[in-house]
């Protein structure tokens, strides 16, 4: 392998070894909930991630601001059970549990010493089924939801996000991530009950647990915790993501900013996409870790930003490859000039084959590295069983990588890579870095909504 | 209310031993998953940061990843990612630390990679101008772009302290970083980079006869350059009450922070213990004593942390530190008020004691905090070089959950009894954003 200037001194690499997936076992209880358990004995503790489908087809603020604010007072309190009580009982066993949601799912994550299983899956269980969202702690959560919210709006991070989801997804539900406020302000607790009684059944629902438990005996407490959450519910299908329209730079003005956020989108596939490997390898060599084209170009050779960084974005409805930069105002011009070549380059010319290697060995390595602790391997199993696969998903899918060719990586880099398919925006002080990001490409004012910003 | 568990223990081994260049080894195997986590820590960090040059320890930190004496600039990085692993450095008060998570097979390279740049980085005025670049925007996307930028790890020493070592800013003045030189950058190498001045621990997936041999034939040339002489930072305890207030002109509500001063974590380990536990027993979990209080019952208070440490790391740091809260306000929120109600809640801690369960399940849930952060192959190596630096004994990490749940209830409200107004330095964020 050369890297840089070859060295004879630099020790060679031992044997690989194979991929070997940790023993887990899958039950599927009669109210359809899912439950996965997998052994890693590592230390005396369990992780747990209940992944439930809560997902709307249209854009819809009032979903997201529901669906938000439930997931910050699921634990707030049952019939028998106050906010306090729940925390304090979870902390006896070592553990908590918290929850979020994205456009996707409710996520419930949390950990305990391994003796306090059943004690987390009682709980867990009692909260499923009798969460009573009681209304002061609603309006607590909310105030602080909305303080979270206002201060989110001053971050350029969040902001640059905002306006890549209204240009990436339009109508789409996934434009709208972040509730605003005065939406926020008009759940009560009764529209939080309401909405947990619709959507939050184990029908679709996985609950995966990584740790220090005999797997056949997590299913068993698994089972006898969560067989009486109420099955039914509905299956919602999201429409397809639309395809990306290119277009001229959108503009969001942020006065008196210091640095400008780039952002750029492109096309992706989802993991199970015959291209799906290729492009994760093409991604790598773009920018997608330190020792990509992108990184050296922009960082270690002009000094231009910190952390630029690409990565592969997989949703239930669609894939995105999103680019991302904070560079100095003075340099947004020649920055985003810099990610145009680089993406140009990968698109109309072959990659060399040690990029393909050093790209190859980090992915499969990097697989390795993910199953090593049981939080990291929760979060795997989790994610993959949300998009209908399992762990045997990673042995595939290392045979895909070890056979990805030169010519498959270039193919695949014209394909989504292409600059002209680019969506971009950009987040910075406009009266700065408007007319020399005109003279590179048309430039388009957008304006947050009012609410937004 | 259930009875508690009781708290269990890792058992990891520990292999220690000195190289004759004075280099402090920690091998400790774990063969459960095909991974290593490489640490090497040297014993210099912010605070030994000359004056006039602050920020210049994390300078030079990313000037150690811009080639050695066998490797070229990017060389390192394609050397540990093209193995399949994933690299970093960090710079806190006490220490800087240089770390890759690799598969195993990769464990000599690592090993390689480490002990060249251990003989030396390469230094150039190119890779410094370039560096000092980087820095500068890392400045600008963590503290000067952002609301609440450097608060309160950056904001609050220099209320409490007063000598430039523990006060001023890690992160550097740009002026500071642009005067920064070449010939100062190798003087700071050849003082504090010594081979006695660092420890190195392996973590994971190895035979510690062959890790040991790999460690014998990387590191013994590197040559034996004395350690330097550890000074004392230490400060007098605060006699009166500090209090300060900038404005942030990005934030859009009031924060606070207050810090009071924690006994030596190292000479004084059995007295200092209480107060990580304390800070806790305040804040960990809707069931904490400040949470209950200012967030779900006064509602005078929107978010909140506590820890000891000024970076958040309890048994990484050295006297002098701190045990700090953080609270984030509603609109027009009144810091005066919560501070207050901060001081009355120490105070019936002090004289009316714990709720029954309150302290075991605080330890129970920092026992689960802690055995978590050792999970990871990486995060393992990195404690155990750091303790075994600062403490003389890396297995002490394997007692850190029992230890934890040994202190006391009357330890406790002892802490609390210290945390007084006099003792206090806090500092305010005014908000300058659009409200």
């Amino acid at each position: 392998m050369s890297a840089g200037s070859a060295v004879s001194a630099v020790p060679a690499l031992g044997p690989d070894r194979k991929l070997v997936l940790p023993k887990a076992v899958e039950r599927k209880l009669t109210n359809g909930l899912t439950v996965i358990a997998i052994r890693r004995a590592s230390v005396p503790l369990v992780e747990l991630r209940l992944r439930v489908p809560l997902s709307t087809v249209r854009l819809s603020e009032p979903f997201v601001a529901k669906t938000t604010l439930l997931s910050q007072t699921l634990f707030s309190g049952t019939p028998k059970m106050s906010i306090m009580d729940i925390a304090a009982e979870l902390q006896t066993v070592g553990g908590a549990l918290h929850a979020g949601a994205d456009p996707d799912r409710l996520l419930v994550s949390g950990n305990a010493l391994a003796s306090g299983l059943d004690r987390i899956l009682a709980i867990l269980a009692e909260v499923l089924t009798e969460a009573s969202y009681p209304g002061e702690e609603v309006d607590t959560e909310r105030e602080r939801l909305v303080d979270r919210i206002q201060v989110a709006r001053t971050q350029p991070a969040h902001l640059a996000r905002v306006a890549l989801l209204k240009r990436v997804y339009g109508t789409h539900p996934y434009a709208l991530q972040t509730p605003a406020p005065k939406q926020l302000r008009t759940v009560n607790s009764r529209a939080l009950r309401t909405l947990h009684g619709e959507r939050l059944h184990p029908a679709g629902a996985t609950l995966v647990i990584v740790g220090d438990v005999p797997p056949n005996k997590v299913l068993d407490a698994a089972e006898a915790a969560l067989s009486t959450w109420d099955g039914g519910g509905k299956d919602v299908k999201l429409p397809a993501t639309p395809p990306l329209k290119p277009g001229p730079i959108g503009l969001v003005d942020r006065p008196d900013s210091i640095q400008s956020s780039l952002r750029i989108a492109l096309p992706a596939v989802p993991r199970t996409h015959p291209d799906h490997a290729a492009l994760q390898l093409a991604n790598l060599v773009f920018g997608g870790y330190f020792s990509s084209r992108w990184v050296g170009n922009i960082r270690e050779d002009k000094g231009y930003t910190y952390g630029p960084h690409s990565y592969v974005e997989h949703s239930a409805a669609g894939s995105l490859l999103v680019a991302t930069a904070e560079v100095a105002t003075e340099v947004t011009a020649p920055a985003l000039l810099e990610t145009r070549y680089e993406l140009g380059r990968m698109a109309t010319t072959p990659p060399r084959e040690s990029e393909l290697e050093h790209a190859r060995q980090y992915a499969l390595g990097t697989l390795q590295l993910g199953m090593a602790t049981q939080s990291g391997l929760a979060g795997l199993a989790s994610t993959y069983a949300g998009f209908g696969l399992r762990l045997d998903y990673l042995v595939q899918h290392a045979a895909r990588l070890a056979a990805v060719t030169r010519d498959d990586l270039a193919d695949a880099a014209a394909k989504y890579l292409a600059p002209a398919e680019a969506v971009t925006v950009v987040l910075g002080d406009a009266k700065q870095v408007e007319s020399s990001l005109a003279s590179l490409m048309p430039v388009e004012h957008v304006t947050l909504p009012a609410d937004e910003s | 209310m259930p009875r508690t568990p009781r708290i269990p223990a890792t058992t990891y081994p520990v292999e220690r031993f000195t190289l004759a260049n004075g280099l402090r080894v920690v091998l400790t195997p774990d063969r459960s998953a095909p991974v290593i986590g490489v640490a090497v820590v040297y014993d210099v960090g912010i605070r030994s940061e000359p004056e006039g040059r602050t920020g210049f320890a994390h300078l030079f930190e990313h000037l150690m990843f811009q080639g050695s004496e066998n490797l070229e600039k990017l060389a390192h990085f394609r050397y540990v990612q093209g193995a399949g692993g994933t690299f970093n450095g960090s710079t806190h008060l006490d220490y800087t630390d240089y770390f890759e998570t690799m598969p195993a097979n990769a464990l000599e390279r690592a090993l390689f990679l480490e002990a060249d740049r251990m003989r030396g980085p390469r230094l150039t005025e190119d890779n410094l101008r370039n560096q000092v670049d980087v820095v500068k925007e890392e400045i600008r996307v963590n503290v000067l772009n952002r609301p609440y930028g450097g608060f309160p790890w950056l904001k609050l020493p220099p209320v409490m302290f007063d000598s430039f070592a523990n006060a001023h800013d890690g992160y550097g003045s740009f002026v500071d970083l642009e005067s920064a030189t070449v010939a100062e950058a190798a003087d700071f190498f050849r003082h504090y980079y010594a081979a006695g001045n660092a420890v190195l621990a392996v973590a994971g997936d190895l035979d510690v006869d062959t890790a040991a041999r790999y460690v014998e034939e990387h590191f013994s040339s590197v040559p034996d350059r004395p350690a330097p002489r550890r000074p004392s930072f230490a400060e007098p305890d605060l006699a009166t009450e500090r209090r300060t207030t900038y404005t942030d002109r990005l934030a859009p509500l009031p924060a606070v922070a207050a810090a009071w001063r924690v006994p030596d974590p190292v000479a004084d380990f059995a007295a200092y213990l209480p107060y990580v536990v304390l800070a806790e027993v305040l804040t960990d979990g809707d069931a904490s004593r400040l949470v209950q209080r200012l967030v779900l019952r006064d509602r005078t208070v929107t978010s909140l942390g506590g820890y000891v440490g000024f970076m958040g790391e309890p048994f990484a740091v050295r006297d002098p530190t701190a045990l700090v809260l953080q609270a984030h306000l509603p609109p027009a929120g009144d810091v005066d008020k919560v501070l207050r109600t901060i001081d009355e809640e120490a105070e019936r801690i002090a004289a009316d004691g714990l709720a029954p369960g309150e302290l075991a399940r605080t330890q129970a849930r920092m026992a689960t905090h802690a055995l978590r952060d050792t999970d990871a192959v990486l995060g393992r190596a990195l404690q155990m070089a750091v303790v075994e630096q600062q403490r003389g004994d890396a297995s002490l990490l394997n007692e850190l959950p029992r230890l934890l749940g040994e202190v006391t209830e009357a330890q406790v409200l002892a802490a609390a009894e210290q945390l007084r107004p006099a003792r206090r330095a806090s500092i305010e964020v005014i908000p300058g954003g659009v409200q």
